[in-house]
Parts: C-alpha cells; structure tokens; sequence
C-alpha cells in the first residue's frame, strides 16, 4: 500500500481529499487502479501523468517500482522547450 | 542485457575533454544542408495564404481563380485537411493552427495554401485567392481579455478548474493552484511585506533559421519529408495524423538547425506541405519568410503576474504568493500551469500558494520557449526577492541562502525534494569574484535564481562497428547544441576507443524506434544514457566474438581500455584484441558487430542556476547595456564542457534580449507592428559582453556517468537578473519586461517626479 499525492486539479477531480491510499507495485499498476478506483482520472490519465518518487519525476517508466514509505506525488506531464 | 542506469564514479578518459565538433567544419563552410538546402526532382514551390485580420469569421474562399492560373499546381483550404482526429481536442487545435476552419484567429494565421511551379507564380496566385471575412472584434492583451467586458477568443470556453465551473464563456481557459501551507497565516508572522505586479512583454524564440521543408506524398499513400524541426518523430506523428496517413510509411528526415529553443517542437507549415503535394502529386518546398516566422509561429506567453512575499526582520520568508495570468494566444494551454509550478520552486517555504490562469488572446499559439514560462515567473519572484532583501537591509544572496530549498524541502509544486543544488550554486555565488568587483558610474549588480524541471524520454540507438574498428552511431534525438560531440565522447569512453574513431548522425524515422524531440533538456541525458548501453551491448559481442577467435570460453574474457583480454590461469598470457582486430575478422565469427538500445530514460533530476548581471544604464536615453555577467550552473557531470558553456552563454544571451529589448507589438487593429529583425531586436555580439561560466558538477544519481540536461536552466534568472542590475543602476524598481530604453526614461522620470 503506498500513499499517493494528488496535484491540485487531480484531486478535486475525484473528490477524495490530496491523497489517496492505493495498493500498487509500481507505477502502471498505481494508474490502472486509479483509473478503476476513480473515473475521473481518466482524462488526465489520457493527457498524461508524471509521477515524483522521493522527489525525483518519472514521465515514461511505468515499470518503475514504488518503494515502500516512498514519497509518490502526482503532477500533470510537463514539456519543455 | 540488463541495464542500470545508476551512477557510478569512475575516472574518465574521453568525456570532459574539448574535442572539435563533428559537424563544425560543414557548417562554417556552407556545407551544412539546413531545412532550406535540400531539394527533390519535380519540386514545386509552396506559399501560405495569412490572415490579415487579428480575429475574423471565415465566410467563404474562392481558389478557383487562383487554380486557373498557369503553373499553379495545387491550392488548398481547410477543405483539403479533414479532420481525423477523432475527437482529440489538443490535436484539433494543432490542425486548426496550422490551417483556420471557420475563424482566423490572429493575424497571420493560415488560411489558404498554394503549390506551383515558381515563386513569382505562388505569390501572384495568393493575390487570386478570394476570402470573405466577417472581421470580429478582438483582445491581444493578457491583462484585457480576462475583463467580463473582453471580446471572446472561443465562444464556448467554460473556465476549468474552477468550483463550480462558470456558466458564461470566458478567455480565461483554466484555472490551476499549487502550494502548500496557510500563505494567511505565513503573512501575518511577517515583519516586512514586498507586494508587487509584474508584466513581460511576449517574445519569440528568434532561432536564426525559418521554418522549411520539402513534403512529397505518393499516391500509394507513402510520403517523405525533409524538415527543419527539434523532433522528426514527433513531427512524423502529428503530420501522419493529421493527414490520415500511417506513420510509418512517412519517413521523416531532420535537416541541420538552425536554432529551436522550443518554437521548432509543433508543426507549422509541414502538415500543409504534404496536403499541398498530396493534392499536386509532386514534392512541395515550402520556407517561411521571417514575417511569418512572427505573425505564424512560435511567441512565448505575455504574461501579467501579482506577487506577495513576507518575511521576518532575520531574513526567514514566512509566506510567499503569486497570482499568474499567461497569455496562450488562440489556443489553450500549460504554461500558466508551469509558471505556477516553477515560481518559487528554489526556496523552502512553510506557506506557498500560486494560482495560474490560462489566457486566450488573439495571437498565435503560444509556444514552448526554453524552460518554459520559467523566466517569467521567476522574473517576478526573483525581483521581489532582491526588494525584499533591501527592505530588511540583507544582502540578497544571503536572503537566498537563508531560504533555498534543500534536501527534505517540500518544494512549492508539491513533491519533497531529493540532493538539489541551488544551495552549491548559491555559495559559489557568493563567493565570485564578480560579486566583489567594484562597480562604475551608473552601473548596478542583481543576482537571480532559477529552477527548471528537466526530462528524459524515449530514446533509441544504433552502433555499429566497421571492420576497420571505427564506430558508426545513429541517434534519433536531434542535435541542436553539439550534442554529436558529446555523444561521440560517450561511445569513446565506453568502448575505451579514441574520440576520432567515433561518427555520430542523425538518423530519419524510419531507421530507428522512436525518439522523443529535443526538448526538456533531454538531449544528451538521454541519448548518452542509451548510447552507454547499446555500448555495453556492443562489448558483450565484442567479448564473443574475442572468445570464438580463441576458442576459449566468453566468461574468460573481458573488456579493458578497448581491447579484448583473456582471464585465468589457462589462457592468460593470450595477446589482447582490439576492436580494431575483432572487427576485421567479424565476417568470419558471426557477422556485423553491433549494439542496439530502446529505453526510456527517466531520472532527468531538477536543475538550478544563479546568476549576477552587471548593467549601465544611460540616464539621459534611458539605455542599458550589460557590462559583466556570470552563470553558476550544475552539470551533472559536463561530457563536452565547452558545449555546456555554451549552452550556458547562449541561454544568458536569449535572455538579456529578452529583459532589455524583444518584444511582440500589436498595434490597436491587432495586428503585429514589428514582425521582423529590424523592428524586433535580439541581441548582437556588440550588445554582450563576454558571458562568464562557472560549471558545477554533482553527480545525476540516475545517470551512469552522473549527466543532467543544461539546455534550459540557463534562461530562467536572466530577466529577474538584468531587472535587479537595471533597478540597483537606476534607483528605481523595473516591473515590465522588456526593459527598453523609453520604458527606463519612463521609470526614471516618474521616480524624479516623486
């Protein structure tokens, strides 16, 4: 079970407080039960998600596993220049 | 093979030294082929038919007049780009950027093309193409379209983000937040508050190079196009589904660039050429001139930004704020979002809070310029940062150190932060010699921090070895910085071969898996991080076929200094191999050597900088001119450290431009006033002094040899930097950017007056 933090948006989007609890192994598996644990993500699944793991951001890797007492923190997939 | 892209310390032989580049001598002598170089038998010329009007309903267009004229080969509309994107909104904005369906929605926006056999024959055909406008009223203000009173952009945009979601259509496209804390409570624990709003003006990332491609479609459905661009597989992607074809039978190739700091990550004009050839039947050139570079492609926001920061009488921020609106011109976007994320992104606060707008404005379609909304957001933060310290009566650097985020910091967009290195960029600051030089008559010094997300992506190579031993490597990541040299040093030192040994190209679409653009400052990052393990891929071949030259077992060889060694009691005193020798006999011991990798390089890590500007400002005209200037910046590890600096240089020059000069100017009918060189001025070598580097190197963690992106960082501090130097010079705070001559005078006279 990992604890997740949800930007701002995402989680007025499923109305469920900035964290959820979400039993996950590594990132894939966190958004495949986002998805079914709350619709609402699905669009921004669909934009895309980066996921922060002790600080540092995952846009692609959704084999990256998800260390327990991990800080996971939400954030919108960001582009560059 | 497994891959673990951890660091680990080693002694380097090849990375960190200063070899020519590859490319170099192609490129001084003209030979270089660039977007515009390159040609296909049959060509025709295309021309794009521009918007004359800032917002305007399209009511009719007549091509047939123009389709009637002798060497016309083609025209096309709207009409001839239908819409495949099956319900994809962001994609839908890209088709109707590139060509208007039903309103031209800012001056210079798209909406006709033609092919013929001349350029003379295209121009004249522009004039025959008939188009009824119903002309709209219009806002190309950030600041006046986000009034109740503002015409609208879209008629339909219902503010996202917003609780609850407004029920009359506004510019204002979403609404963003992000922060931690009670900022209220943080205010009310403060002794000194600075509170103040900002503006910078919109720019453009003025790469030197215009847009340019060659398209031809088959009527198989097959199609090639050669393009200036920061990605081509991307662009391979968006033009195949934009035009209903399959992306891979689209081969793309990248020409040489000059210059895209973000405005060459979107398509533009490539999408029309290929419906332009697609409808003639013969390839289609098509280069934007410089005044559709500016009317057509690629600004960065305007933005209008509020900014609140308190701290106690020690120097301790208590709280910190920010309101941002960030123009995206005519269609919605992230980059008030990323404005919002990065603004206070380099200090440790208890109580941050910054709320975003998204603003539609009738400009063209904001664009990605380098770091992203980053510089002028920290533009504010970081002028009011240097106000605060003044008001405490504290030295800015200090104020920084006391407050920079660290390890364990929750940063202001959310997540804690890992190792950082504003702090080692701060002290190195500080201790500059540049920070103690005395300064002239009319002269000041500002400082200014910046924060920039970096990113990695998917990345594919190739290696090949020849059979003479030298080593061929295709990338799939575009080289807009030297990025060949630095790869080629990567191969070297991991194969444990000489620079000289090594070419690096770019390789089309259709040669490699897919690469993402060179954006996010991935480039390097990420392509050597593939090249170490296609490298490593090679050496276990390498070992191979070492083992079936003498016949012995592969796990008794190994792979040192470049050659090939037997180990162990048995074999041992077996003479080494080189690649050299291994690759001549490969057609006798299995066949090609080579080594592949597809990844996805994640673990970019956030990237800081510090900078001092010196400037002088003239009194009397109300000029100022930079007369010394610094970058402080951590590399990760520098693999080709010139081009590092110069990454650093080029970033502190684009953003001197854009504090002191660069600026969009539309004029009442909202049209572009300033739409070329002259008019709209980016600095020359005569306007900079020599651009001072200090390389930091802390190890990336999640980079074999310890890389990090340095493409983008570097042009976050400049406008905050130059507005802190330009306002110590002139007594008097700056808090709109560009800092041109007549807005100083203007400062200097309202300050006289007071």
């Amino acid at each position: 079970m990992v604890e997740v933090k949800l930007w701002g948006a995402l989680s007025a989007s499923i109305g469920s407080g900035n964290t959820v609890n979400i039993e996950a192994k590594n990132i894939r598996e966190l958004f495949s039960k986002l998805a079914e644990q709350y619709p609402g993500v699905e669009p921004y699944l669909t934009k895309g998600i980066a996921v922060s793991i002790n600080g540092v951001i995952y846009r692609d890797n959704w084999s990256k596993e998800l260390p327990e007492n991990a800080e996971i923190f939400l954030l919108p997939r960001m582009m560059g220049g | 093979m497994s891959f673990d892209p951890s660091y680990s310390a080693k002694d380097f032989k090849s990375v960190g030294t200063r070899p020519l580049r590859p490319d170099g001598i192609d490129k001084v002598t003209g030979r270089a082929r660039y977007g515009a170089d390159f040609n296909m038998p049959g060509q025709l010329v295309g021309r794009i038919l521009r918007s004359p009007h800032a917002h305007a309903k399209i009511k009719k267009i007549d091509i047939s007049k123009a389709e009637k004229l002798a060497g016309v080969k083609s025209v096309i509309t709207a009409a001839d780009l239908p819409d495949f994107t099956d319900g994809d909104a962001d994609l839908f904005d890209i088709l109707d950027n590139c060509m208007a369906r039903t309103k031209a929605l800012y001056d210079g926006h798209a909406v006709a093309a033609v092919a013929a056999l001349d350029a003379p024959t295209a121009r004249k055909a522009l004039k025959l193409i008939e188009v009824e406008y119903e002309i709209l009223p219009h806002v190309t203000d950030v600041d006046e379209a986000v009034k109740p009173s503002a015409p609208l952009v879209h008629d339909a945009v219902f503010t996202k983000g917003m609780s609850p979601t407004p029920s009359k259509p506004s510019n204002l496209a979403e609404r963003v937040q992000y922060g931690h804390g009670d900022v209220e409570e943080g205010f009310s624990h403060a002794d000194v508050i600075v509170e103040r709003s900002f503006k910078t003006e919109q720019t453009h990332q003025g790469y030197i190079e215009p847009h340019a491609c060659v398209a031809s479609v088959n009527s198989d459905g097959t199609g090639e196009l050669w393009v200036c661009t920061q990605g081509h597989f991307g662009f391979r992607q968006n033009c195949a589904q934009l035009l209903g074809m399959d992306i891979s039978k689209l081969r793309v190739t990248s020409s040489e660039i000059g210059g895209g700091f973000g405005g060459k990550t979107h398509v533009w004009a490539e999408p029309i050429a290929l419906a332009l050839s697609r409808k003639a039947g013969r390839p289609v050139k098509l280069v934007m001139t410089r005044e559709e570079v500016f009317r057509g492609t690629g600004p960065t926001s305007a933005t209008s930004i509020d900014v609140k920061i308190g701290a106690s009488k020690d120097g301790t921020i208590t709280a910190a704020s920010a309101n941002l609106r960030y123009s995206c011109g005519a269609y919605a976007s992230v980059w008030a979002e990323l404005g919002a994320q990065t603004a206070f992104a380099c200090y440790d606060l208890e109580h941050v809070k910054t709320v975003g707008y998204e603003v539609m404005v009738n400009r063209p379609k904001s664009t990605a310029y380098r770091a992203p909304s980053a510089p002028t957001a920290a533009f504010a933060v970081e002028s009011a940062i240097d106000e605060l310290a003044q008001k405490i009566g504290m030295d800015a650097i200090e104020l920084r150190i006391k407050n920079a985020a660290k390890e364990g910091t929750q940063s202001s967009y959310g997540p804690v932060y890992g190792p950082i290195g504003i702090g080692p960029t701060l002290d190195a600051a500080k201790n500059h010699p540049h920070m103690t030089a005395p300064l002239g008559k009319n002269q000041g010094r500002g400082v200014a921090c910046g924060f920039w997300f970096n990113f990695g992506g998917q990345t594919s190579v190739d290696l090949n070895i020849g059979v003479d031993g030298t080593v061929a490597v295709a990338v799939g990541t575009v080289d807009v910085g030297g990025a060949r040299a630095s790869l080629a040093l990567v191969a070297a030192e991991e194969l444990g071969i000489s620079y000289d040994q090594v070419k690096v190209i770019v390789a089309d679409t259709s040669s490699l898996g897919h690469n993402d653009m060179t954006d996010g400052s991935r480039g390097t990052f990420s392509s050597s991080m593939a090249i170490i393990r296609a490298a490593r891929n090679a050496k276990q071949v390498l070992r191979e076929r070492a083992a079936e030259m003498w016949d012995i077992p592969m796990e008794d060889v190994v792979w040192e200094n470049g050659t090939a060694k037997a180990t162990g009691s048995g074999h041992g005193n077996l003479p080494s191999l080189s690649l050299k020798e291994i690759a001549a006999a490969a057609p006798n011991t299995g066949g090609p050597v080579a080594g592949h990798s597809e990844l996805v390089a994640d673990g970019a890590g956030v990237s800081f900088s510090t900078h001092i500007c010196d400037v002088e400002v003239d009194p009397e005209t109300g000029a100022a001119k930079v007369v010394r200037y610094t970058v402080i910046q951590d590399a990760g590890k520098a693999v080709h450290p010139t081009y590092v600096e110069g990454q650093y240089q080029g970033g502190a020059a684009q953003g001197i431009g854009w504090a002191l000069n660069e600026e969009y100017i539309y004029g009442e009918d909202g049209l572009l006033q300033n739409p070329g060189f002259l008019d709209y001025r980016i600095p020359v070598c005569s306007d900079l002094p020599m651009i001072d580097t200090q390389i930091l190197e802390i190890p990336n963690p999640n980079h074999p040899y310890g890389v990090r992106g340095v493409g983008e960082t570097s042009i976050v501090p400049p406008l905050a930097a130059v507005a802190n130097a330009v306002s110590s010079a002139a007594g008097v705070r700056m808090t709109h950017i560009p800092m041109s001559p007549p807005r100083i005078l203007a400062a200097l006279d309202e300050e006289s007056a007071n």
